[in-house]
């Protein structure tokens, strides 16, 4: 057994000695220093690489901020970029607890938001709150059709749960883009192909006071009770062991294959929730605009979190800051917009890295009897 | 919001300063232009990357020779999706760097984002290249332009019919929509104004930007024999490369491509954008109003034929001449009575013309006798 | 029947055009995997080979030093992968993500120079000069690389086979107590296997750059690389079996442009899936539920 994959999220097997009442403050207190310490590293490296450019990291720094979180629009800005990926983000981390790396979040957002569209069209004339919660169930439904599909494959017939959700996430994409620009097509969507709408009436509105995107509050109480579900119940703690180890949750009798099928059909329903809130708060109907890539970055912010729900709220604010700064640089430093993708990958790299930082210093541990 | 005025950039920062009424439009109402002397913000947003060899760079290009008008500054992003962070793209260059006039270039930014972006910034100026704007439905400080290239491609089409031994050409397409099936049939008509027996193979990529396909696409139309080829894709630098490389001819598309193709390039049909931009920007600078909606074609210099390559006969070349000199005189019509699409309907009976400004073009829905292939 | 020999012809010609790419990735995730390690960064190890290799041959006028050039990168890249996954708690999944991403973003950062020049491209090798018809001799105009990736996946097979090198890399791969009882250097086995692995990855994405479709942009790898570590489960770890999953992976992928030349312009998106759809048909028809797959190496984290 590899002991890297079950790093991010084996249970904590070890309780806390009842001597040591400290120890759980400075276990958090290691969960954060560990990035912190990373995403430091990280920026001395990007310094590093825009000096051998010739731009001054101080330049980069400021538009950072000023870009991402200086003002109460740059953090609209980062928020509003934040919210969708919230739930695309929890599309990977719930199978993650199972040991499950699922990839194809994608196409649960694309197809998620057009049984969403397809559930709102005969209920336009409904009203809002008729046309909303179908929107919702369908959206949710559709996702976790999509994603129980590759936790079908992978419980029943053992067919890797990574590549049949990447594979179905290319036929999904196919799928959605045939639907769109054929039989569901509004034939007045002249050039930019589009489902009918959902009505200018039944749409969501951003969240008042703040006028944000209303996938937020969605996104934060979805991460919320998923970190219920899996710290909080027994289905949670009967993942983490599956996670842990297949093969002694199969001897201790644990339902592993009803297990997969309920994490991947709730976490694809959350993609598929994401691309129903889209559709209803941006589009109003279903385009080529679904397919804008939340679902893969979706991947990336579940590892950073490793796949802790609660961990996915900052680390889907520091995504969303930095896309929301990206065009600050291209426009002030004249930098490409690969700039970006050059800082996350050193980010991410560097985050990653320091799992290995976990368990090296004695001070975190646990104290008492030796 | 105290802490945005502080925050955000000088612009901003010289408002506050200006008094309480400037300080009021930072807070995301920003004014009209209130001095002269500072200078005028444009910001360009691109759906590809500014070097494309296609869309995205002919746009660039006119940036770019703005870059050096006195009183202008341009601001720009690349590789925008067409999703909210377009909107997102727009707000920041309004209210971090103080942007008064803005181009999103991408046709699917129109709508929702940008006509949302302008409701909520009703004293910025939004013009959009597509062609979707209607006096009455969207707000007045919205707009937008767009060129006929339809008939550059028809020249294309004369070009390719001059230079094909096969009778048989090719066209690499995004998807079938209006815009696309517009060029796809100016193509062949051109080409079937010299030589009604030739005909063209259509293949839809089904993306707007995917090499990998459209050099695959490319290839089987190639396999199958055609000896000319032209494209509408956002980026034709594969389709040109491919042609040449498999020693047939090319017509380029978006900008000029010749340097891609030196032996194969005969024509191609170029955007010409930056006659547009210096006209909204003059007017800007000058304290007119930016017209809301702008179209024009060959003889208004919105659009332009490349350079002719060496693939192209004198014979080729005095056609194409001939016909662009009618078409500068403007009301040329390339879709006239009667005409039928390849299923054999007639969709334009005889006696009735389409000239490039007609309504009708915008929602063509066919493809005419001599094109291979169906829109599903 | 001329269209189907039409739609054939084509299929034949473009599994050998875009199988090449796929090839090279599997082999190379091959040997990785093998060792008990997974790298999904060879997606970015693609792009960033075929934004080295163009560079390299525009500067140099060598396309042949830009193949090197690429393989130095992969090796380069795959070797920091190697190098972290091989510290403790580090997950490899995860991490090749990471890489992806780094890859990518240093391909296109260094790559818009070269997204305008025109650098010299491999020459192929004309095997059809035997023919008269100008598509077929086109179809077996064949690249230097494809070549030299089946000589590289008999090769590997064999080591696999028949050498101490080959041995002591599945050992480290299936079972890590046996490799430590042998006293076999489990870490630097997969150091080496995920660097070599990702050389090989960069060469395929060389391939892209310098041969077809033979120029460098943004757009150049859309998703070949990851598709690839798909196909390393498909051909069961076995790289001579890579060799026919790319090719029928290609040849499924000119199905949809292909069907559109005679005419079948009927949900081309659908057409264009294809190889997705094959590529989960095998999957599917080779699963053995409940059990491990035979070939895959037993430290594999995805196996579990």
């Amino acid at each position: 057994m590899s002991s890297a994959t079950t790093a991010a999220v084996l249970p904590d097997a070890v309780p806390a000695r009842a001597a040591d009442s400290w120890y759980p403050l400075r276990r958090a207190l290691e969960a954060v220093l560990a990035p912190l310490v990373a995403l430091g590293v990280a920026g001395v490296l990007f310094s590093v690489f825009l000096l051998c450019l010739g731009q001054s990291p101080l330049d980069f720094l400021d538009l950072v901020w000023r870009g991402a979180f200086g003002s109460w629009f740059s953090i609209q800005n980062t928020v509003q970029r934040a919210a969708p990926l919230l739930l695309t983000a929890l599309c990977v981390a719930l199978p993650g607890q199972l040991g499950l790396v699922i990839i194809g979040g994608e196409a649960a957002v694309v197809l998620g938001g057009l049984a969403a569209t397809v559930a709102a069209l005969p209920l336009v004339h409904g009203g809002p709150f008729l046309v909303l919660p179908a929107m919702a169930i369908a959206g949710i439904a559709m996702g976790a059709f999509w994603i129980g599909i590759s936790g079908w494959l992978k419980a029943r017939l053992n067919v890797n749960e990574t590549i049949a959700s990447l594979v179905l996430a290319y036929i999904g994409l196919a799928l959605f883009n045939h639907l769109v620009e054929g039989v569901l097509r509004d034939p007045s969507s002249l050039n930019k192909p589009s489902t009918y709408g959902i009505g200018d009436g039944n749409m969501l509105d951003t969240v008042p006071w703040l006028d944000v995107h209303p996938g937020l509050p969605v996104g934060i109480l979805a991460c919320v009770l998923s970190w219920v579900l899996i710290y909080r119940t027994s289905f949670g703690f009967a993942s983490r062991v599956t996670g842990g180890n297949v093969r002694a949750a199969q001897l201790q009798g644990l339902p592993v294959t009803r297990l997969i099928l309920v994490a991947c059909a709730i976490g694809g329903g959350c993609a598929g929730l994401a691309g129903a809130i889209e559709v209803a708060a941006e589009y109003g109907r279903a385009n080529a605009s679904l397919n804008a890539g939340y679902g893969y970055t979706g991947i990336l912010i579940a590892f950073l979190a490793r796949f802790n729900p609660l961990a996915i709220m900052p680390m889907a604010l520091l995504l969303g800051g930095l896309t929301a700064a990206g065009g600050l640089l291209q426009r002030h430093m004249g930098l490409p917009d690969a700039t970006i993708l050059v800082l996350q990958g050193l980010i991410f790299v560097s985050i990653l890295t320091s799992d290995t930082l976990y368990g090296r210093f004695r001070w975190f541990q646990p104290r008492g009897t030796a | 919001m105290p802490a945005d005025t502080l925050l955000a950039t000088d612009v901003s920062r010289r408002r506050l300063l200006a008094g309480g009424a400037a300080g009021l439009a930072a807070l995301g109402l920003p004014g009209r232009r209130a001095s002269a002397a500072r200078p005028l913000i444009v910001g360009f947003i691109y759906v590809g990357p500014k070097d494309d060899y296609g869309y995205n760079q002919a746009h660039a290009e006119a940036a770019a020779m703005l870059k050096k008008t006195p009183g202008v500054s341009i601001v720009e992003e690349e590789r925008v999706p067409e999703s909210d962070d377009v909107s997102r793209t727009m707000e920041s260059m309004i209210r971090l760097d103080g942007a008064t006039l803005l181009f999103p270039t991408s046709f699917g930014y129109f709508d929702p984002y940008m006509l949302r972006t302008a409701a909520k910034y009703p004293n910025i100026q939004f013009r959009h290249c597509g062609g979707l704007w209607q006096k009455d439905k969207h707000p007045m400080n919205t707009g937008s332009y767009f060129g006929y290239i339809g008939m550059c491609q028809y020249l294309n089409g004369i070009a390719a019919a001059h230079a094909t031994k096969s009778k048989k050409i090719g066209f690499v397409a995004a998807k079938p929509i209006p815009q696309v099936l517009v060029n796809i049939n100016s193509f062949t008509l051109g080409a079937r104004s010299v030589d009604p027996a030739i005909t063209t193979s259509v293949i839809f990529t089904g993306e707007w930007s995917m090499p990998v396909k459209e050099a695959e696409a490319s290839n089987s139309l190639i396999d199958q024999g055609i000896d000319v080829v032209t494209c509408h894709v956002d980026s034709p630098k594969v389709v040109m490369e491919t042609a040449e490389r498999r020693g047939i001819f090319a017509c380029g598309y978006h900008a000029n491509q010749s340097k891609l193709a030196p032996k194969g390039y005969l024509t191609g049909a170029e955007w010409n954008w930056i006659t547009v931009y210096r006209q909204f920007i003059d007017d800007a600078l000058n304290g007119k109003p930016i017209p809301n909606f702008t179209r024009g074609g060959l003889a208004e210099g919105f659009v332009k034929m490349s350079p002719y390559g060496p693939g192209l006969s004198d014979a080729g070349r005095k056609n194409v001449d001939s016909v662009k000199a009618e078409m500068m005189k403007g009301g040329y019509t390339v879709f006239k009575g009667p005409l039928k699409d390849n299923k054999g309907n007639t969709v334009i009976p005889a006696g009735t013309a389409y000239p490039e400004t007609a309504i009708q073009l915008e929602s063509l829905n066919y493809l005419v006798e001599g094109v291979n292939g169906a829109i599903a | 029947m001329e269209a189907l020999s039409t739609v054939l012809l084509a299929m034949l010609a473009g599994s050998l055009r875009v199988s090449t790419p796929f090839l090279f990735v599997s082999i190379g995730e091959c040997l990785t995997e093998k060792s008990g390690r997974i790298n999904l960064g060879n997606e970015g190890v693609l792009v960033l080979g075929a934004m080295v290799a163009y560079a390299t041959s525009y500067e140099t006028g060598s396309p042949w030093a830009g193949v090197a050039a690429a393989g130095l990168a992969g090796l380069l890249l795959g070797g920091l992968h190697g190098a972290v996954c091989s510290l403790a708690r580090v997950n490899d999944v995860a991490m090749g993500i990471a890489i992806m991403l780094a890859g990518t973003g240093l391909a296109f950062f260094f790559g818009k120079p070269y997204v305008q020049p025109t650098a010299p491209l491999l020459p192929g090798i004309p095997f059809g000069f035997w023919s008269s018809s100008a598509q077929v001799r086109n179809a077996l105009l064949v690249c230097p690389l494809f070549l030299l990736g089946i000589a590289a996946a008999v090769a590997m097979e064999w080591c696999f086979r028949a050498t101490r090198v080959g041995l002591r890399i599945r050992i480290v791969g299936d079972s890590q107590d046996a490799a430590l009882a042998m006293g076999l250097p489990i870490a630097r086995t997969r150091f080496l296997a995920t660097a070599c692995g990702s050389a090989l990855a960069g060469v395929g994405g060389a391939f892209l750059s310098l041969y077809y479709p033979g120029s460098w942009n943004e757009g150049l790898s859309s998703g070949q690389g990851l598709m690839a570590v798909a196909l390393v489960v498909f051909a069961r770890w076995n790289p001579i079996n890579c060799i026919y999953a790319s090719l029928l992976f290609g040849a499924a992928g000119a199905l949809g442009p292909s069907l559109q030349t005679i005419g079948i312009t009927w949900g081309y998106y659908l057409f264009y899936a294809a190889p997705y759809v094959v590529t989960l048909i095998v999957l599917i028809i080779t699963a053995r539920g409940g059990r491990s797959l035979r070939g895959m190496p037993g430290q594999l984290s995805i196996g579990r």
